[in-house]
């Protein structure tokens, strides 16, 4: 499952992920300090205020008196609308404020100064204590002033700062998750690079990739360079094997033919003639039917990754007509070629191939001082090669079906053919997004086929 | 003309020499590169007709080395499929490829084709009588009239002018003219017999009837 998920992806979620981390720990950290901040600076007048009341106890004949200053009180009223307790106690005895009030545990023993939280009247409130000795009568007095107030205000204002906290720190996420997604895309770009820099290649091209890559991507090139080089050397292997298997079988079909053809120069016999003519359309046959089979394979092995050349067709018909002219010229029939401008991108191979069996076909089937016409167009994004002939036609039947591998048409008796010729074409063309239009052309009715590509 | 045919096997560089001989041309054999080498260093060839695997090493290898001081034409035979292979061998500097198994008319073919895009050889005219007859371009000349053959008139005007006196079978003259992988039948060469008589016969020359065995060429005045 890790080991699908996108490296990008996984990327971007780690480092978005310790992002969320970095936020939340600092969201927590601010509300924390704003907390304590506003808990100390009302600690700060709550003993304040516990002081000025306390100052203003004295001794009045044996008994403890205070005045109640209304600045002492008034102080704690102007951070927040919070409500504000008070209690004297001297010795046993309350002063005056809330009987009830609690008092810090440590008031009468510890600090100076003494902060507690605590509940009273069901509200959460603060309260600071401040501890003085009052000589009365018969010997000093405790007296415990102390102040409280309800945490509304502080719960508000350490709210408010949080929520600000809160939404910086979204907004930091926010803005490192980008980030994230954009570190990841960087750091990535070596390897989409390299990865182009193969898909880009060739069909044949198996050179060693030497272009610069991260030190992290050396071990991958290295691998991929060892990889294309055996699949190179298995290539060449199996090219060599079948270059030379071909070169042991066809030698001795050409001496065969050959000898057959000399032999047919002296037979007295016509019954012997015919049989020596047997022997030569039965080489023919099964040498164009093997050479077709591996024009077929090389089709099916090329069109899976097309190569991308730019292909003047009018060359093309030029170059694939002058490979037929002798073969022509021996049935003195002659290519008249009409072209107008038409580029296509494709396998000039591969094109040339489809060109050249269907052009075969049309010499192959047109009788003796004929003319094959041959016209290159392009209109609307289509370049059309247009090959018509004046021989016997497509014949009888389903014409689409002349396609299929070893379909031959009706009315090709006594003609060597192996029946792959436009199939061969017809996968190139469709390899190429194109297709191969068969028809019988309008008066005379010799075949009229047109290879159609879409035009660069 | 002057052929040397690089090919290791014996009985078919034996049969093509055998071939090319009937239409007037000497062809030397050599069964090895270095062979062909020796050739070459000491005479000149007007064609090369070269195997692409030979003993002693690739054809086109040869063919690539030698091309910048070679200046005869060569025609390479190869064995292999023609999409992959046609366009190594004319890279190489080929002037035309052969796939084996080949027809000797379409070897013939391809010969004259590309002795005539070479240009430059010296004419190879054959006497018949008063006319001059050029069996490369198809042309007869006699006095001050000049005539063009198609290709197949002048096929079987070769045949005939090649082999002077010598009567030729119907059946003959099909398997010289026709390639076999298309059923021609015999009415075929009288057509073709009949319109040659038509194009040489205001050239003084005539193709008789030998009833029963054929047809033979006459370049005397009747």
């Amino acid at each position: 499952m890790i080991a699908r998920l996108s490296i990008g992806h996984r990327l971007t979620v780690l480092l978005a992920g310790v992002a969320a981390l970095l936020s939340l720990l600092s969201w927590w950290m601010v509300s924390e300090l704003a907390r304590q901040a506003a808990a100390r600076s009302q600690d700060n007048v709550l003993a304040a205020s516990a002081t000025t009341i306390a100052e203003t106890i004295r001794s009045e004949q044996g008994e403890v008196r205070l005045e109640l200053p209304y600045s002492a009180l008034s102080m704690l009223g102007a951070i927040s609308e919070d409500r504000v307790f008070y209690k004297v106690v001297a010795g046993e005895r309350v002063l005056t404020g809330y009987d009830d009030l609690p008092v810090p545990t440590d008031a009468a023993t510890g600090a100076r100064v003494a902060f507690e939280t605590g509940q009273y009247s069901g509200e959460a409130i603060r309260m600071a204590s401040v501890r003085r000795t009052v000589l009365a009568g018969a010997g000093p007095v405790p007296v415990v002033v102390t102040v409280a107030q309800t945490l509304s205000g502080v719960d508000a204002v350490s709210g408010q700062l949080s929520r600000l906290a809160a939404a910086l720190s979204l907004a930091f996420f926010l803005v490192a998750v980008g980030l994230s997604v954009f570190a990841a895309r960087a750091s990535l770009r070596p390897l989409n690079a390299f990865a182009q820099a193969v898909s880009r290649r060739g069909p044949s091209d198996l050179r060693p990739l030497r272009r610069d890559a991260p030190p992290e991507l050396a071990p991958l090139r290295g691998a991929l360079n060892r990889l294309m080089d055996r699949l190179g050397q298995s290539i060449r292997r199996s090219e060599d094997f079948i270059a030379e298997a071909a070169h042991r079988v066809r030698t001795p079909l050409a001496t065969v033919r050959a000898q057959a053809e000399i032999a047919l120069r002296s037979a007295e016999s016509e019954d012997s003639r015919q049989r020596l003519r047997r022997i030569i359309r039965a080489v023919d046959e099964s040498s164009r039917s093997a050479g077709q089979l591996l024009d077929h394979a090389t089709v099916a092995y090329r069109a899976e990754d097309l190569a991308r050349d730019r292909i003047d067709l009018g060359e093309l018909v030029a170059q694939a007509a002058a490979a037929l002219e002798p073969t022509a010229t021996m049935k003195d029939i002659e290519f008249r070629i009409a072209t107008s401008q038409a580029r296509v991108v494709g396998d000039a191979v591969l094109l040339e191939s489809a060109l050249g069996n269907v052009l075969d076909n049309a010499v192959k089937y047109s009788p003796d001082e004929t003319t094959v016409h041959i016209a290159v167009s392009a209109e609307e994004g289509v370049a059309r090669i247009t090959v018509t002939d004046e021989g016997p036609g497509l014949g009888e039947g389903p014409i689409e079906s002349l396609t299929e591998r070893f379909r031959r048409g009706g009315n090709t008796e006594g003609v060597v053919g192996s029946g792959l010729g436009l199939t061969i074409a017809a996968d190139v063309l469709a390899a190429h997004g194109g297709r191969l239009d068969l028809r019988n052309a309008a008066e005379g009715g010799g075949a009229c086929v047109t290879l159609v590509l879409p035009s660069a | 003309m002057r052929f040397l045919l690089v090919e290791d096997n014996g009985e078919l560089a034996e049969a093509v020499s055998n071939r090319l001989a009937l239409d007037g041309h000497a062809v030397d054999h050599a069964d090895s590169l270095a062979e062909a080498e020796h050739c070459l260093a000491a005479t000149s060839y007007d064609l090369i007709l070269l195997d692409v695997m030979l003993p002693d090493g690739d054809g086109r290898d040869f063919l690539a080395r030698s091309r910048a001081h070679l200046e005869t034409p060569v025609i390479v035979l190869t064995a292999r499929a023609r999409v992959t292979d046609r366009v190594g061998a004319l890279d190489q500097g080929a002037d035309d490829y052969i796939t084996k198994p080949f027809d000797f008319s379409e070897l013939e073919a391809r010969v004259r084709a590309v002795l005539r895009r070479r240009g430059g050889s010296a004419r190879n005219e054959i006497a018949l009588g008063e006319a001059l007859f050029d069996p490369m371009s198809g042309t007869l000349r006699a006095g001050g009239e000049s005539v063009t053959l198609r290709n197949r008139e002048t096929r079987l005007l070769e045949v005939f002018a090649r082999h002077p006196g010598q009567t030729f079978s119907k059946g003959q003259l099909l398997d010289r003219l026709f390639s076999f992988d298309a059923e021609v039948t015999e009415n075929a060469i009288e057509v073709y017999v009949g319109r040659l008589r038509k194009r040489i016969g205001p050239l003084g020359l005539r193709i008789e009837t030998v009833r029963g065995l054929g047809y033979r060429l006459e370049t005397a005045p009747a």
